[in-house]
Formats: structure tokens, C-alpha cells, sequence
């Protein structure tokens, strides 16, 4: 029967098996297992049927341990189960894995294999998540290819039925997660034949049933455990036999014959590499491309890992084998060799042992780390590998696609060796994520994988930041079956989507000679040449590349596309590839369009149709003159005054040449400096804000509310302005507080803004001539983007005004404080940082912030540069990320520190009286530090405590002046998201409140797992519809604040910058005034909402207004006051919920698909903001005299 | 007494139609207005330029933040296939209502584009409706445009919609033409059912602490109807189609005055949503009773009594002014 055909990637290949194989799935959102959890809660969603007619049971659990623990329940109960996930995630799963495999239980957890978080988190794919649970009793099995990840998926389930043993499928994170391929879709009966129904009613007979009743989960003791342990020995010796003969099965149903070791290569190999993943792939191809040259090398591809089968792995080896280099995706710190050389030395030894060895003789053995976090792994590599067998001496416990300077572990290889056939086309396309280039993409390959009989691969590269992100489509097609698991070297094809790239980077670099060259341009054809960077003229001249463009800009704004160019540059790249005729390929995109489009409505399949049609017109060939003319140079990543680890480092970084960088320009700890985002100028807004000097009321409203920090004002002694640049704005500062002849600027860093435009929409002033202005308004970035760089520069440079002067609880005045969080990688409009960078100027230079992994640690903490900042005094927040269930204890564990370090520091300086002095000495002891003065004189007191101490020679004056610091109060901020604080670090959460210590929580509540893609949480609101909450989430949003106020001495207050700044700045100085823990709910408009961010804080005040979310303050020190702790900041719903909430496509799109839903979800919506308005105002209202008598 | 009355070549039991509101979005409120006697009900309007928008705008927010980065390929569960995104919700709402009541049911639609015009106007033919209200208007803000261009984009909306559907097409009018009355007979000709007489727009008003703009639209007056009276009494007797009167009618009164002038059915909406549907009752009561007490026997035999045809002083509906009415020499 012939198979249908379908293009999709790795995830979707294996949780289109497992849905259709199993009965309850549990999950958890971690990258880059996320998809195949929300691919079987859409089709779930949908109604999609497993192979036994019932649809599958999809649950979001609050953390992978629960998953696990959700997952071992629904096992003992009978249910088949499974679930998905990677790195941290599969950590927390150990103890279930140890309990279901201990009790023999048959399920396969589906894992996307990814870096574990060590000196850096890392979310790309390797094998050292996997390696951690090698321990535990799973099996372990290895999809190299989006194909096996299919097979190996049923092939798993299979051999687990039959075993017990329970299995871990995996395959490379975002390789083969992320890779989109065209495969061979397995069918029901497939499946069915595959599955012994027999087995399933094994499993279900062993479960917990009290009309059959036993425990299990029992504890022993040493007289018996032990044995107990040794019981399973028969299973594990028969699980391999069980899976080879499932293949043997597979076999005859599907044709495909898999082993568990495959070897490929010369049938007399002498040189042999070993591996499992994705690298497979790229070591097959390049063992068959070099035995066809007739080298004699093999690469053996390990299948199923654990139980290691020793007599099978001997047995598939050549017996020509003479070397071997084994190769492992992970690093064993301190281990005497990885895990998979381990166990080849071993398996080696024992059969030598027995002198069972085939070969003439005990083959040379080395191992290697190779593929770490993605690291690019390719045939050169391969072949280095091979080469170094070659030696005599072959280097042992090396490293292959790094170099590495240090302990020398690193081979080097030969750049230029390349396996790449002429017959299959690679095309790089070089895109930003808004323009729609990776859409268009995975369009591309689904045509020419379902409607030709090319294969086709596809695989994308994508920025670390989220705003102007850039995107990088590595597309290949072609005959023959694909195995290049790595990314393009030499591109026949090289599309350019946005001509700024050109200036930035080396774009040409991988364009191959006699290729072809698409640019997107906004110069007319006759213009362009001289438009283009003299790197650029030269490398289209010496590669004799053809050369095409278009303003795809200009025909989607002629079509109504707005930014989204893909549909255009789509057809352009069919147009002149040549991969299909032109008039079929034009066809096959409108098929492809209207499947695409055609749900969303008529409209939009026409808007892309005339897309199409207008971009073909517009695609032009330019003549290449003979000689480069131009005089444009590329840009230099970072300006020559930065840092010298800024010019060394991230620079390189910046110019995506970071792979050149040598194990010795890497922090050994991962400590890396604060304050680097100032030195990469991102260009990324088309337009930007300008200041109004004459109408500006000097409100400060932009500042606070620019989530990137570029809006900042500064008031300062006019004289300065003597040596201000020309275009330098100033105007006389307002209100009669400031000196005389203070000015005030109010300045924009125009290279660093997204373009975002909340500084505009709160700007409160109307130009009384003209009511289309405000005080600020946008205009085009380029022209103004050399002036006013020097403007900021000048800016920068003009003196803060002093803290101790400002009245910190005015929105105004906060706005004068120096930001300490500055230019993240964070969306464009993101409404979190407004709440971040606020924290940073009221407290920055004595913060310590503990960050939960998040949107907040990606923009805080992704290089390769990081917002976190620090004053010219070089103070500013320290910053950390452990994880991410676990940042409430971790910042707890700064707190403890830094209380026992103040404690150990007074007890020092009380020996020391003295010595010290008793005036000084007491007078630090003393001291308030509750307002920002009595801090600020406590850090000149400490200053002149460690300037005696420095001259002071006694252990404890040496002791006391490394804890002298510690005199001065510190302030710790615990940050993370909703998925953190709601569900995952709950617990965590709820113990550090109610731990009493004096620890500051910001929970940015975005109501969904934004950095993951919106996946549900408990904070997510009534009827917003979520992923794992696909037609609108029909409960209510967890009362965090509630379950805080409980405690009774926690402060909690829940905010809303857009509804009142003002509330905002209070709460945050309150809270962190408060001696004993506080949490601040800060709500965070977010892209997850699906609307335009610049209507963010608009959408704030709707939110507050309508009493969807309320805001107040809880201070328990009122209590003791006899006053009620709970300050309402919000008033009586006015305004319909329906008017907040049909602004937001995560509300409106149920109005799109269940009307009927849409109207019960907004009855529901506005009853509870009642029914929460008259519950808090009764709590506000209580009588606390009581507490006082 | 014997109300009854035709429009759009319907047959009507009573000229006191629910003209297009928030009210037609209940089944249950057209159920009791129903019950209280109305005879006939104008759906709520169906906007294409909003369908359109909103087409858009789910198209742009469910793609925005796509295939960016390398966490989040998206940010929304895609359906396979969406609801409501071609007006469903409003057909599906005509049949029901068309299930539900045994009155006419009338559609009403606002359209901008050719195409939308006779798509919807097809689609809300085939939900059931009986006869279809167009609501056309234009705000002209280019200075350019001839009041010629303007009235033929009226008749040119009206012709598509006419080539589209069987049933009777009604136009809903605004008062601003030149010369209202020529404008009417063009589309009358053009093969006009019906004229309703006349649109209420949101009419602008400027917040003066915000320097903003604030439509909105505020319950009419029985004063309003005045306009209405004016040009149903010019019409009248000029066009073959079907005339209602509509803005400012509220009582018994109202109607009327709406009948005499001309008007074969008086429509309601503000006095609906501020009394209630029991308030169709209360004008019938009313109006029967006046016409007991008057000696009438129909409707019909009031119909243009008071036209400009027929009434004795005609000057006095084309008096614009304080100046004094002229008396006829001869």
C-alpha cells in the first residue's frame, strides 16, 4: 500500500504516533518538546481518535515533576500514557522514571534531547538530558532523521508493551525536533498491526483495581530490597532481543529494516565511527561519499543505547575494523570517557575477554564530545574524525567543531571538504521574523515535498533576540533522500529579505560560484548596484552570481500585506529557482495559499493571491557590472570605545561569527560583565519618538513606560548646554522645586528603540494647534539616526541629578532616576520591562536579583549582549538565573546570605568599637536605612569604615572589610513570570512567603507561558484562549493575591502601570520598605495577547477599569496601626469586561469559532469582576481597630 | 379596527415595524416584541467593511510573533477552521428568528465593496430574510466629489444588490441629497422597493479636556421625526416604492403623523429600547384608540392624507424659515 507522503518535523512526526497510540498524555511546555504536547491537545481538541477509536486525554500539568507524576498514576490505573520533554524537564521526571521502570510499567516518553543548564542554559539539542537518566531503568532509543522518529516512535511502543520495560525515545532538540522533512506517514494499520492488543490488556490487567485489589509501592529493607532489585535482570536481558524482533515486525509491515546498531559505509572498513542523533545522518553521508571514493570507512549508528546489547554492537561492526572513534553528544565532567565510549571500551574488553573478538585484533579506541548545544556538526568533521584514526597516535577525549586553546582537546578540520551534490538545490534565505521568511518556507517545502517527488529539508535559524529578530532558512531539495544534518555551507541560492542585512553582515559568504542572488530592495533595479556595500558588489562579481530583486516592501503595501513579504518573495524564489516550471509553481503556491488562508477567510486568500500576481512583475535581473564601485563598508559590530571583552567577545558574537571563538575567550564560570546591550546598536525601528520641546509638560509618562529604557529625561544646570551638540532639544524646567536655570531634555536613543510607540499613546499632551500631535511623536528613524546618536551620547554625559533630592513615590520624579536595565532583546511594546527597569532606578545600585528562567531571563540574560546595567559609581543590580521552578528559594538563599553576612559584619564591628572608633561605629549600627538618605549616608559611613580597615592588619578587620558592604542594606528582588509564580515555583513561592524574610517578589504576569508560546498557566483569565486551553479557558484565574493576603503579614499588591503609574511606584517602594516578604502582580500586556502593543497600557486602564483585574495594595504594617491592611486603587466597575477584552485577539477569536462560548465566557468574565469588586471592598472595609486594644 | 398595511409588498397586520437595532440580537426580545404586535422586524446591520477588518485582523494577530524565535513558533492554537468569520453568526441569527417568529423578518446591511454587497446580500437572501434593508451611506470628505458621483454610487449599489436577490430591497436613506426627491425617483426606477426615511448617523462630538473626537449616538426625540414628516409628505405620490418612516417616532401619535404624510410603516428603535417591547402594545392601544375616537376605519384610509399632495396649505412643508406663509392669491 502506498504511504502518504508529508513534510513535518520531528515533533510533529512523534506525537502524530504517539497520540494515535496511547490513551492519557501529561505534559509540561519546555523547549523543544513543546510542540508535540500541543499538537495532541489541538488534534485531542479536535476530536482526533486514536487506533482504538477514543480520543487520547490530553492534561497540562504545573511542572514536568507532575507530569511525571500524572503519567506514573495514569500508568498504574492501566491507561496506555506517555508524555514529551526535554533537559531540565526530563531532570525532574528522575524519581517517576526510577518508580515506573522499577515496576516494570510499558510506556515511551518522547524526548527532544537538549543541553542541561550548567555554566549558561542552553536550549538547543544535545544528549546530555538524556545521559542523566541513563540510570534510571529506561530503555534507551535513538531517532537520528524525522523518519525514524516516526518508526522508532511505534517501534518503541511495541518493544515496551512486550518487554515492560519502559522506554525514552529520543532525537535532537531542534535538529530533528525542529527539522522539517518529507516522510513516509505510518497508517492505523500500521500502528494496529504494529500493537498486539493482547499486550495492551496485559497492561491494563496489571493496574490498580479495587475489584482486584494489591499494593505496589511497597518499602523494603535490607534484608530484601536488594533482591527485589536483581528481579528485573531477565527483562532487561531480553529487552533487546524484544525490539530487534519489533524491527524485524516493522520490517515486514513498512519495508524500512532497522537494527540496533546499523552500520553504513565500505563493507571492509577499517577506520569506524560510532554515534547515535541526528549526527548519524551527516556521518553516513560522509562515509558513503568517501567509500565511494574508496576509503575504507564505516560509521556504525546505535539504535538502542540501553539496555546495551554487547553481542549485537559486536556483531554489527566490520570485521575489517581496525579503529574506532566513538562520539558522544554530551560531556561527563571528571568521567575517564563519555557514556558511549564507555561503553564500547567496555563491550570491546569483555568480548576480548571471552576472545570473542571478531577482529584481527583489539581495535584502537578513541572518544570525543562533539554537538554540544547545536554545535554544527558536518561532513568535514566526520572526516577529521576519520583522518585522525588514520594516525598513529589518534588524539583520546577529544573535540570536534570547537577550537579548543586551552586543554587542546579540539581537532581541526578541513573547512572546505564538502559532500554537497550538484543535484540538489540549497537555498539560504535571510529574513526578519515579522517579514513572514520562514512561513513562506515552510510553505515552500510542503510544495515541493507533497506535490513533486523531490525530498525536501528544511531547517531554520533564529535570533536571540525578540525584537527585529533574524531569521535564517536553510532549504534544501533534491532527488535523493537528504542526510545533511547541518546547515548549508555552499547555497546555490541566497535570497537577502531585508537589505539593511547586507551592511551588518557577510551575507554572500555561503553563496556557491554561478548562484543565484534575490534581494529585496527598496531601490528601484537601476539605483541598487550603487546601493550595495563594496563587499557585496565584489562577491556577486567574483562568484558570477545572477542577480535578482524586487520591493517586496512595495508590492505587499500595493496588496494590503503590510510588513509581511512572504507570499512575494515566495513567489519570486519560485519564479527564478527553477525548481518547478514557473506557471506549476505559481499554481501550487495559490493551492498552497488557499490552504493556508482559505479559514481565515476569502479576503485573505485573495490578498495573497494578488500578492503573487503583482510579484512577479516586479522581480527584476540586474546586469552585474564588471567592477565593484561602491565605497560602503560593512558596519562595524560594536563602536572601537567599548570594552575590550565587548570588542574581543561579543563583537564576535554580534557579527554571528561567535563559532570562530576559542574555548579561552569563555568564562570559565560563566560570569560575564553587566551593561553590554549599550554597545550593540540595533536599528531595528522604522520610525521613532521625537520630542516636542514647546508643548511637552515634562511628565515623565514616556519614560516610564518605554519598555527598552531609550525615552529618558534628565534635568540639569543649564550651562551645560554650552558644549551641546547643534540639534541638541532643551527647554526650562517645570515647577518651581528645581534650581534656578535647570533645563530639562527629554532624549531618545534612536539607534536602541523598537519602535513601539506606548511612549506616544500615554503621552497626555495635545498640541493645541494641531490635535494630530502630541508632545511626542513618530518619524522616520534614518534621518535622524546620525544626530541624534551624538545627542544621546551628550546626553549620557550630562550629570544624574541627585537621588537624595528626587521624591522618589512621583511617577516624575522616579523618571530622573538613572534606569540600570536598559536596550533588552525583549519584544517591541513588552509589558514587562516597564516593571523591571522601574525597580532598577529606585533600587538598582543595592539590588541582587534572582530571575526565573522566562521571557525575563531570555531578554535579561541571552547573549550575546545583556540589558542588565550599572551606574557611573560602576553599581547596579547583580544578576542570576538558576532555573525554573526554583527562583523563589533562590533568591531566598541570597537573602539568608546576605542577613548572615550583615549579622557576622555587626558582629565584627562591635569587636571592634574601638578600633573603629565608637562614634562611627555606632552610628552605622544604628542606623535606620529605611528611607533612601539614610542609605545613602550609611553607604559614606561604610565607605569610611573600609578606608580604617584598610589600614587596619588584624584577621577580623581583614574579615570585616570583605563584609563591610554587607552594612549597607541590600535589597533582593525574586523575578519571574506566571508560569513560574502560579504554577511550577508555587510551592517554592508559598514557602519563602511564608518564610517572613525580607525578600521583594515581581510576578510579571502575562497570564500565559509567554516565552514558550503561550501555552496556558493557572493565571490565565476566563475565556482567553491559550494554548492546552484551545477554545477559551473555561475557569477562573488563580487569586495569587488572595492566597498571598492569607498570610496576613505578607505585603501584596496587585499592579497595573497603564491603569495607575503612579499606584505602580508606590506599591514597588513599599513593598520593598517592607521588613518581610512582598510580592508585587504586575500585570504585563504581552505579544501572547494578539494585539498591537502600542495599545498596551490603554488595554491596562480597560482591564483595571472593567474589574478584570483589580488593583490594590495589602500592607500588613497598617495592622498594627489598627487600620485595615487592604488599599483598593481601583473603583467600582464601570465599563463592560467585553470592552477590555474584545480588543485582544486571545478573547475575540472565541467569538470565531464558538459564538455561543464567546457570550458565556463574557457573562462569566463580568459576574466575577463583580462578584471580586464586592469581595475586596468587604475585605477593605473591615474594622481593624480591634488589633490594637 | 383594521390596521393592517403593505410594505416592501409585504403583507403587514400593522405599520409598527422594529427598525434595525441592537434589539433584533435577542430572539427572545423579537419573540416578545413579536407578542406585543409588531409586525414586522428590520434586523440589526450587517457591516462588511467590519467582517472585512476583522477577517484582517485575526489573519494579522494570530501571525504576529510567528516563526521568530526559536521558543515560540507561535502564540495561539490555530483551529482548523473558523466560525463567524463570514457574518455566520448573523445568518445563523435570521433563521433562527425566521424559526422562531412568524413576522417578516428584514435583513439590513451596510456594504462597501461591490463584491460585499452581493455576497451578503445573497447570503442573507438565502438565510431566509423576506426582504433586505440596504443601509447605505457615504460621508464624503473629498471636496472633489460631485454630488453626482455620490447619488450614483447609491443606485449603483442599489442594481448590484437588485441583479443579486428575488426578494424586496429597501434603501435606507440619509437626508443629505440636493434634491432629495429627484434622488428617490432615480431610485425608485432603478427598482427600489422601499425608502426608509431616515438614517440617524453617530453624529461627532469633541471631548473638550481630551482634544478628542467622540462619536456616538444618543436615543432620538419624537421631534426628530419632523424631518422624516417632510420629505414622506414630498415623496409621496412620486415613487412606486414602499415608504417608512423612521427616527423620532415613539407614540401613537408619531405614527400617525407618519401615515398621514405618507409612510407605510412607521419604524421604532429608541422608544423600543428605552420602554421595551411591551411599549408596541402600549401604541397600538393607543393608536386604535385614536382612531376609534377620530372615526377612522384603516390605515389605508389615512395613507397621504396629509401629503403634499393633499394637504390644503403645501407651502407649509416647504416653509424653511421664519418668513410668513404665503397665502395663495389664487
Amino acid at each position: 500500500m502506498k504511504r502518504k507522503m508529508v513534510t513535518i518535523d520531528g515533533n510533529e512526526a512523534a506525537s502524530y504516533v504517539a497520540h494515535k497510540i496511547n490513551e492519557v498524555i501529561a505534559i509540561y511546555p519546555i523547549t523543544p518538546s513543546s510542540p508535540m504536547g500541543e499538537h495532541s491537545d489541538e488534534w485531542s481538541a479536535k476530536g482526533q481518535k486514536n487506533i482504538w477509536g477514543t480520543i487520547p486525554r490530553v492534561t497540562e500539568m504545573q511542572s514536568e515533576g507532575g507530569a511525571s507524576g500524572a503519567v506514573h498514576g495514569a500508568l498504574q490505573a492501566g491507561a496506555l500514557t506517555t508524555t514529551f520533554t526535554a533537559s531540565q524537564g526530563l531532570l525532574l521526571m528522575i524519581p517517576n522514571m526510577y518508580k515506573i521502570a522499577g515496576e516494570l510499567t510499558s510506556t515511551v516518553f518522547h524526548v527532544s534531547a537538549r543541553s542541561l543548564a550548567a555554566q549558561a542554559l542552553s536550549i538547543f539539542g544535545d544528549h546530555t538530558d538524556v545521559m542523566a537518566v541513563r540510570n534510571t531503568g529506561f530503555a534507551l532509543m535513538a531517532s537520528n532523521s524525522i523518519q525514524e522518529v516516526m518508526d522508532f516512535a511505534l517501534i518503541a511502543q511495541a518493544a515496551t508493551l512486550e518487554s515492560r520495560v519502559p522506554f525514552l525515545h529520543f532525537f535532537d532538540g531542534f535538529r530533528t525536533s525542529h527539522e522539517i522533512m518529507k516522510v513516509e506517514q505510518l497508517t492505523l494499520d500500521d500502528m494496529r498491526s504494529m500493537i498486539d492488543d493482547e499486550l495492551v490488556m496485559a497492561h491494563r490487567k496489571r493496574a490498580l483495581n479495587p475489584d482486584n485489589p494489591f499494593i505496589r509501592g511497597t518499602s523494603q529493607n535490607p534484608d530484601v530490597y536488594f533482591q527485589g532489585r536483581e528481579t528485573v535482570n531477565p527483562y532487561y536481558i531480553a529487552a533487546p532481543g524484544i525490539v530487534q524482533k519489533a524491527m524485524d515486525k516493522f520490517a515486514g509491515i513498512v519495508g524500512r529494516h532497522y537494527h540496533l546498531f546499523d552500520y553504513v559505509g565500505h563493507p571492509q572498513a577499517e577506520r569506524v565511527i560510532i554515534l547515535m542523533g541526528s549526527g548519524a545522518e551527516t556521518a553516513q553521508e560522509t562515509v558513503e561519499y568517501l567509500a565511494a571514493k574508496g576509503e575504507k570507512v564505516g560509521a556504525l549508528k546505535v539504535r538502542l543505547y540501553r539496555p546495551f546489547s554487547i553481542d549485537h554492537f559486536i556483531s554489527s561492526l566490520p570485521k575489517t575494523t581496525q579503529s574506532i572513534a566513538v562520539l558522544d553528544r554530551t560531556k561527563e565532567v571528571g568521567a575517564s570517557g563519555e557514556p558511549l565510549y564507555l561503553d564500547v571500551v567496555n563491550a570491546l574488553a569483555e568480548k576480548a575477554a571471552e576472545n570473542a573478538l571478531p577482529f584481527s585484533s583489539f581495535p584502537t579506541v578513541i572518544g570525543g564530545r562533539y554537538g554540544l548545544s547545536s554545535k554544527e556538526f558536518t561532513p568535514a568533521m566526520v572526516k577529521a574524525v576519520l583522518d585522525e584514526l588514520s594516525k598513529d597516535r589518534p588524539k583520546n577525549h577529544f573535540t570536534i567543531g570547537i577550537i579548543d586553546d586551552v586543554t587542546h582537546t579540539s581537532l581541526e578540520w578541513d573547512k572546505s571538504f564538502s559532500t554537497a551534490s550538484p543535484d540538489v538545490v540549497r537555498g539560504m534565505f535571510y529574513g526578519l521574523g515579522a517579514d513572514g521568511t520562514v512561513g513562506a518556507n515552510k510553505n515552500s517545502i510542503k510544495i515541493i515535498g507533497e506535490e513533486t517527488d523531490n525530498y525536501a529539508q528544511g531547517y531554520f535559524v533564529y535570533d536571540s533576540k525578540k525584537s527585529g529578530s533574524m531569521t535564517i532558512s536553510h532549504l534544501r531539495f533534491g532527488k535523493a533522500p537528504i542526510h545533511s544534518t547541518y546547515l548549508i555551507e555552499r547555497a546555490n541560492f541566497l535570497a537577502c529579505h531585508q537589505f539593511v542585512f547586507l551592511e551588518k553582515f557577510d551575507i554572500l559568504e555561503k553563496a556557491q560560484e554561478g548562484g543565484t542572488f534575490l534581494l529585496n530592495s527598496p531601490y528601484p533595479e537601476n539605483e541598487v548596484w550603487d546601493k550595495l556595500p563594496r563587499r557585496v558588489q565584489e562577491e556577486i562579481i567574483n562568484k558570477k552570481l545572477k542577480f535578482y530583486v524586487i520591493d517586496a516592501y512595495k508590492v505587499a503595501k500595493e496588496t494590503g500585506m503590510g510588513a509581511r513579504i512572504n507570499t512575494i518573495m515566495q513567489t519570486a524564489f519560485f519564479a527564478i529557482s527553477g525548481v518547478l516550471p514557473r506557471d506549476e509553481a505559481i499554481a501550487k503556491i495559490k493551492g498552497a495559499i488557499q490552504k493556508t488562508y482559505g479559514k481565515k477567510g476569502d479576503k485573505i486568500v485573495q490578498m495573497n493571491f494578488n500578492a503573487v500576481d503583482q510579484a512577479l512583475g516586479h522581480l527584476h535581473q540586474i546586469q552585474v557590472p564588471e567592477k565593484a564601485t561602491s565605497t560602503i563598508d560593512l558596519i562595524p559590530p560594536v563602536p572601537s570605545n567599548a570594552p575590550d571583552f565587548v570588542r574581543d567577545v561579543t563583537a564576535t558574537l554580534i557579527a554571528m561569527k561567535g563559532d570562530e571563538l576559542p574555548v579561552s575567550k569563555m568564562p570559565a564560570d560563566g560570569t560575564f560583565p553587566s551593561a553590554t546591550t549599550q554597545w550593540e546598536k540595533r536599528n531595528v525601528a522604522l520610525e521613532v519618538p521625537v520630542w516636542d520641546e514647546d508643548i511637552c509638560i515634562q511628565c515623565n509618562k514616556c519614560a516610564i513606560v518605554c519598555p527598552h529604557a531609550v525615552i529618558r529625561p534628565k534635568v540639569y544646570d543649564g550651562k551645560i548646554l554650552e558644549n551641546a551638540p547643534a540639534t541638541f532639544k532643551s527647554t526650562k524646567a517645570r515647577g518651581k522645586d528645581w534650581p534656578e536655570g535647570y533645563m530639562y531634555s527629554l532624549q531618545v536613543a534612536v539607534e536602541d528603540c523598537t519602535g513601539c510607540e506606548l511612549c506616544v499613546e500615554v503621552c497626555p499632551v495635545t498640541n493645541k494647534q494641531d490635535t494630530s500631535k502630541k508632545a511626542i511623536n513618530m518619524a522616520e528613524q534614518i534621518p535622524l539616526r546620525e544626530t541624534e546618536s551624538k545627542n544621546w551620547e551628550f546626553f549620557l554625559n550630562i550629570p544624574e541629578y541627585d537621588r537624595n533630592k528626587l521624591r522618589h513615590d512621583t511617577v516624575k520624579d522616579s523618571q530622573y532616576l538613572e534606569p540600570l536595565f536598559e536596550f533588552s532583546g525583549a519584544c517591541p511594546g513588552c509589558g514587562e520591562t516597564p516593571y523591571i527597569k522601574l525597580a532598577t532606578q529606585l533600587f538598582g545600585d543595592r539590588m541582587v536579583v534572582a530571575n526565573a528562567t522566562g521571557c525575563s531571563s531570555i531578554y535579561g540574560g541571552n547573549l550575546p549582549t545583556t540589558p542588565w546595567a550599572k551606574n557611573k559609581e560602576g553599581r547596579g543590580p547583580a544578576w542570576s538565573n538558576s532555573l525554573f521552578e526554583d527562583n523563589a528559594e533562590f533568591g531566598l538563599g541570597f537573602r539568608l546570605t546576605i542577613d548572615k553576612h550583615q549579622e557576622q559584619a555587626r558582629e565584627f564591628l562591635t569587636a571592634l568599637r574601638n578600633e573603629v572608633g565608637a562614634e562611627l561605629t555606632d552610628a552605622i549600627l544604628n542606623s535606620n536605612q529605611r528611607e533612601e538618605p539614610e542609605i545613602f549616608e550609611q553607604r559614606q559611613r561604610v565607605e569610611q569604615l573600609k578606608d580604617k580597615l584598610k589600614k587596619m592588619n588584624s584577621p577580623e578587620a581583614k574579615n570585616l572589610l570583605s563584609l563591610a558592604d554587607y552594612l549597607v542594606k541590600k535589597s533582593v528582588w525574586i523575578i519571574g513570570g506566571d508560569g513560574w509564580a502560579y504554577d511550577i515555583g508555587y510551592g517554592g513561592l508559598d514557602h519563602v512567603l511564608a518564610s517572613g524574610r525580607n525578600v521583594n517578589i515581581l510576578v510579571l504576569d502575562t497570564e500565559v507561558y509567554s516565552n514558550t508560546g503561550g501555552q496556558m498557566s493557572k493565571a490565565t483569565p476566563t475565556g482567553a484562549v491559550a494554548k492546552f486551553a484551545a477554545s477559551g479557558k473555561p475557569l477562573y484565574k488563580k487569586d495569587l493575591g488572595m492566597l498571598a493576603m492569607a498570610y496576613g503579614n505578607v505585603y501584596v499588591a496587585q499592579i497595573a502601570m497603564g491603569a495607575s503609574d503612579t499606584q505602580t511606584v508606590r506599591a514597588m517602594l513599599e513593598a520593598e520598605k517592607y521588613d518581610g516578604p512582598s510580592i508585587l502582580i504586575a500585570y504585563s500586556h504581552c505579544i501572547a495577547h494578539g494585539y498591537n502593543l502600542k495599545y498596551g497600557m490603554d488595554q491596562q486602564k480597560l482591564a483595571v477599569n472593567s474589574g478584570i483585574w483589580p488593583i490594590y495594595r495589602y500592607n500588613p504594617e497598617l495592622i498594627k496601626e489598627g487600620k485595615n491592611p487592604l488599599h483598593l486603587d481601583y473603583k467600582e466597575p464601570k465599563i463592560p469586561v467585553q470592552d477590555f477584552m474584545y480588543n485582544e485577539t486571545r478573547f475575540k477569536m472565541v467569538t470565531k469559532m464558538n459564538p455561543s462560548a464567546a457570550k458565556k465566557f463574557v457573562r462569566l468574565a463580568q459576574e466575577h469582576a463583580e462578584f471580586n469588586w464586592k469581595r475586596y471592598s468587604h475585605l477593605a472595609q473591615m474594622d481593624y481597630s480591634f488589633e490594637v486594644k | 379596527m383594521n390596521l393592517k398595511t403593505k410594505y416592501l409588498g409585504l403583507d403587514l397586520k400593522n405599520p409598527i415595524v422594529p427598525s434595525a437595532s441592537p434589539l433584533s440580537a435577542s430572539v427572545d426580545t423579537v419573540k416578545a416584541l413579536e407578542d406585543h404586535g409588531a409586525a414586522a422586524i428590520v434586523m440589526y446591520s450587517l457591516f462588511e467593511e467590519q467582517i472585512t477588518h476583522e477577517m484582517h485582523e485575526l489573519d494579522a494577530f494570530l501571525t504576529q510573533g510567528t516563526d521568530s524565535y526559536s521558543e515560540a513558533m507561535s502564540y495561539f492554537p490555530e483551529p482548523d477552521e473558523f466560525k463567524n468569520l463570514e457574518a455566520e453568526e448573523y445568518l445563523d441569527q435570521i433563521r433562527l428568528l425566521k424559526k422562531t417568529v412568524d413576522i417578516p423578518v428584514i435583513g439590513s446591511l451596510n456594504g462597501v465593496s461591490k463584491g460585499g454587497w452581493m455576497e451578503y446580500a445573497k447570503k442573507i437572501e438565502e438565510a431566509g430574510a423576506d426582504a433586505l434593508e440596504l443601509n447605505v451611506y457615504y460621508i464624503p470628505t473629498d471636496p472633489s466629489q460631485t454630488a453626482q458621483t455620490i447619488e450614483q454610487l447609491y443606485l449603483d449599489d442599489l442594481k448590484t444588490v437588485k441583479q443579486q436577490v428575488q426578494i424586496p430591497i429597501a434603501l435606507k436613506l440619509s437626508p443629505y441629497f440636493n434634491n432629495l426627491a429627484n434622488v428617490a425617483q432615480k431610485l425608485d426606477q432603478a427598482g427600489a422597493d422601499g425608502l426608509v426615511l431616515f438614517n440617524r448617523f453617530y453624529q461627532p462630538d469633541i471631548d473638550l479636556e481630551k482634544l478628542d473626537v467622540t462619536p456616538g449616538l444618543e436615543l432620538s426625540t419624537s421631534y426628530e421625526l419632523r424631518l422624516p414628516l417632510r420629505w414622506l409628505a414630498i415623496l409621496y405620490g412620486h415613487v412606486k416604492a414602499s415608504l417608512a418612516a423612521t427616527s423620532g417616532v415613539h407614540t401613537a401619535e408619531d405614527v400617525l403623523k407618519a401615515m398621514m404624510v405618507g409612510a407605510d410603516v412607521a419604524m421604532m428603535a429608541s422608544a423600543l429600547i428605552k420602554n421595551g417591547p411591551e411599549h408596541v402594545g402600549k401604541v397600538l392601544k393607543d393608536l386604535t384608540a385614536w382612531m376609534e375616537e377620530h372615526e377612522y376605519e384603516s390605515i389605508e384610509q389615512m395613507k397621504g392624507s396629509m401629503s403634499f399632495k393633499k394637504v390644503a396649505e403645501p407651502a407649509a412643508f416647504i416653509r424653511a424659515n421664519y418668513m410668513k406663509t404665503l397665502q395663495s392669491i389664487y
